[in-house]
């Protein structure tokens, strides 16, 4: 046999029909017709409040649906609108009350597009304090304090499990840890904790089968989730794996880089003012051996505020395949109201990437401009060496995306805690 | 347990009794108060019919606490000033009872305290005392006077003559753990301190549960 899950009644005030949901569990009922509050516990419904709400409201899921949260069957019974007056500025917000014969009561909690599915706590949380804010702890997880306010129930329908009036007031305390907010509700009778977890109007919207799409959340809520935190955080791993890498792939490059000298011309001179004919010659041929490699060419020109240039080709004997390129040695220097400054180097190191194996020579064309008659320099050709570059450009390419995401979840915070009684004073606003 | 059966001296309808102590009862047929004497059942007064419940707890529904399996044979209706609750009675397995409250969807499941030390009278009682009682301190939170607002089913002592019980409720200070409580009750010459925990129905492993059309 099953009971039924409704009593019809009639309302005192105005006549209109009254349906009971939640049977001899309200307390109090509202007419949906006239607005007045009822005792619902009184068999002639005796009046407790006639219609005194500045404003109606009306709910985004009527009363009477049912849907499903967390796989579990929930029918809205009352909807109430309570707010917030902050720095003379109210906030509204929606609480939904919803009934389960074999689950009891459950709320969702609407403002500005976030939702909180939201549901009585049966324990105290202890409470602390860290870095001068109130923190509480409940089953392990630890909230830090968000706002402290004094909430107006404004506007009421349908049935409540208490005796609810327009005007009734709390002190509530918010406690955050995105998903999740404990709010502690204090009347002068009762001190009611309850435990939040943030869902979005999408989910509610297919929750309760709701037409059309849910209204867009606007802001950032105490307790929505950060996607950006996780995220910066799986990249910042990333990155220090990826560094690690490019950090072993460096040093062993360090170590087994062969280095080996194949060519040098050890000290020379050459008169910079000679005809460029003269000048030009080349070197005896040298042997490169090993797998392709690169080959380093380092200039030394011992200019003295001066410059010489050095047009080279690197000539493979017996392809006949020829590396053109040319390299500047400059050094200045002097003194000036600063004190000693000086500019350029008296060394140039060129690193021709891929060479094969071969046998190899270099046409040179030295010029210069130095105040000295004679100008000494030497070339000295190495193959192998290690290039540190991509390495360290790796390092900086890469920590690109973390810091990017790292800015994204800051930026999430603070425009989280911007809402909360440890927002940044005006002061501080105004620099922005 | 041993089903036993009395004929209601009121309409002459065979009650039969889940629990053999039961002192008092009411006949599901004429709601006639009827306490035990000795073998026979008395007629003691009337009670009218009981509001149509949303407790998912009714009189048979079977479970298991603590290892022990229980059926729900008798209930109180408590009423106060803000509120009211069912208490029902349960008798369990081992031949204890056990109550299971249910406020506001909230049910929790209390027994007599074991160890409860010297309780303080009535009118001693002060909001914020602390007691300790079956070794954990206990802080009374609020003290409610209730009123008996039904009974039916089998209890383990008399309410027909009773209107009004205080109850001290009492918690643990704030641990962040699942809330211990206990209640004492002021019914009686001396007060009985009973111990509670919150319980959820799917832990009861709940048969014969209330029906709800639609649920």
């Amino acid at each position: 046999m099953s009971a039924p899950a409704v009593a019809s009644l009639s309302c005192p005030q105005c006549g209109a029909a009254i349906e009971l949901r939640t049977l001899d569990q309200a307390q109090s009922v509202v007419c949906s017709s006239c607005g007045s509050i009822l005792d619902a516990r009184d068999p002639n419904l005796a009046l407790i409040q006639g219609f005194a709400a500045k404003q109606k409201f009306t709910p985004q899921i009527p009363l009477g649906t049912r849907g499903t949260l967390k796989g579990e069957k929930w029918e809205v019974v009352g909807y109430q609108v309570r707010s917030i007056t902050v720095d003379g500025t109210s906030y509204y917000w929606d609480e939904y009350l919803l009934f389960n014969p074999y689950k009891g009561f459950r709320y969702l909690t609407q403002y500005d597009g976030h939702w909180n599915d939201v549901q009585v706590v049966k324990a105290v949380p202890a409470e602390t304090r860290s870095g001068g804010r109130p923190v509480v702890t409940l089953y392990g997880e630890t909230f830090k304090h968000f706002q402290t306010a004094t909430a107006t129930t404004e506007f009421v329908l349908g049935e409540f499990p208490w005796q609810v009036r327009v005007g009734d007031q709390a002190e509530t305390r918010d406690f955050v840890a995105p998903p999740r907010m404990l709010s502690e509700e204090r009347t002068p009778e009762e001190t009611t904790w309850s435990l939040g977890t943030y869902m979005t109007g999408s989910q509610v919207w297919t929750a309760f089968a709701l037409p059309g799409k849910a209204p867009r959340a606007r802001g950032v809520f105490a307790n929505q989730p950060s996607d950006y935190l996780p995220r910066a955080g799986s990249l910042v791993k990333r990155y220090v794996l990826f560094a690690a890498i490019l950090i072993v792939l460096g040093a062993l490059r360090l170590i087994t880089a062969s280095r080996e000298t194949v060519f040098d011309t050890d000290s020379k001179f050459f008169k910079p003012g000679a005809l460029a004919d003269s000048l030009a010659f080349v070197t005896p041929t040298f042997q490169v051996k090993g797998r392709t490699a690169n080959l380093e060419v380092t200039t030394e020109a011992q200019v003295d505020n001066g410059w010489a240039y050095f047009d080279y080709a690197l000539v493979n004997e017996a392809t006949g395949q020829t590396y053109e390129f040319g390299r500047e040695v400059s050094y200045y220097y002097g003194r000036d109201s600063d004190g000693n400054w000086s500019e350029g180097s008296r060394r140039d190191r060129a690193v021709l990437p891929s060479i094969p194996a071969g046998p190899y020579f270099l046409r040179v064309l030295p010029e210069a401009q130095v105040p000295t008659d004679f100008l000494e320099y030497r070339i000295l050709v190495r193959r192998d060496v290690p290039i540190l570059f991509p390495y360290l450009a790796g390092l900086l390419v890469l920590i690109v995306p973390p810091v990017f995401m790292a800015l994204r979840a800051w930026g999430m915070e603070s425009a989280r805690w911007k809402e909360s009684d440890y927002a940044p004073s005006d002061d501080d606003d105004d620099d922005d | 347990m041993t089903a036993r059966t009395a004929a209601c001296p009121n309409c002459g309808a065979t009650i039969e009794f889940r629990w053999s102590g039961a002192v008092q009862t009411v006949c599901p047929y004429c709601k006639a108060v009827l306490v035990r004497r000795d073998l026979d059942l008395e007629k003691v007064g009337m009670v009218s019919d009981l509001p149509p419940t949303a407790s998912p707890i009714q009189l048979g529904t079977e479970g298991k606490f603590d290892g022990d399996a229980f059926v729900v044979v008798g209930r109180i209706v408590y009423q106060y000033e803000r509120g009211g609750w069912n208490e029902w009675h349960l008798r369990t397995m081992r031949g204890a009872s056990a109550w299971l409250s249910d406020a506001q969807g909230d049910l929790a499941i209390s027994t007599l305290a074991k160890n409860a030390g010297a309780l303080p009278a009535a009118d001693a009682l002060q909001v914020g005392q602390s007691y300790t009682i079956d070794d954990t301190r206990f802080r009374v939170a609020s003290l409610t006077r209730a009123r008996y607002a039904g009974v039916e089913g089998e209890l383990p002592f008399t309410t027909w003559d009773r209107s009004e019980a205080l109850f001290a409720d009492l918690d643990t200070e704030g641990t962040g753990d699942r809330l211990r409580f206990a209640t004492i009750d002021y019914s009686d010459d001396a007060p009985v301190a009973y111990v509670g925990t919150y319980v959820e129905l799917e832990q009861l492993a709940a048969r014969n549960l209330r029906r709800f059309e639609g649920w």
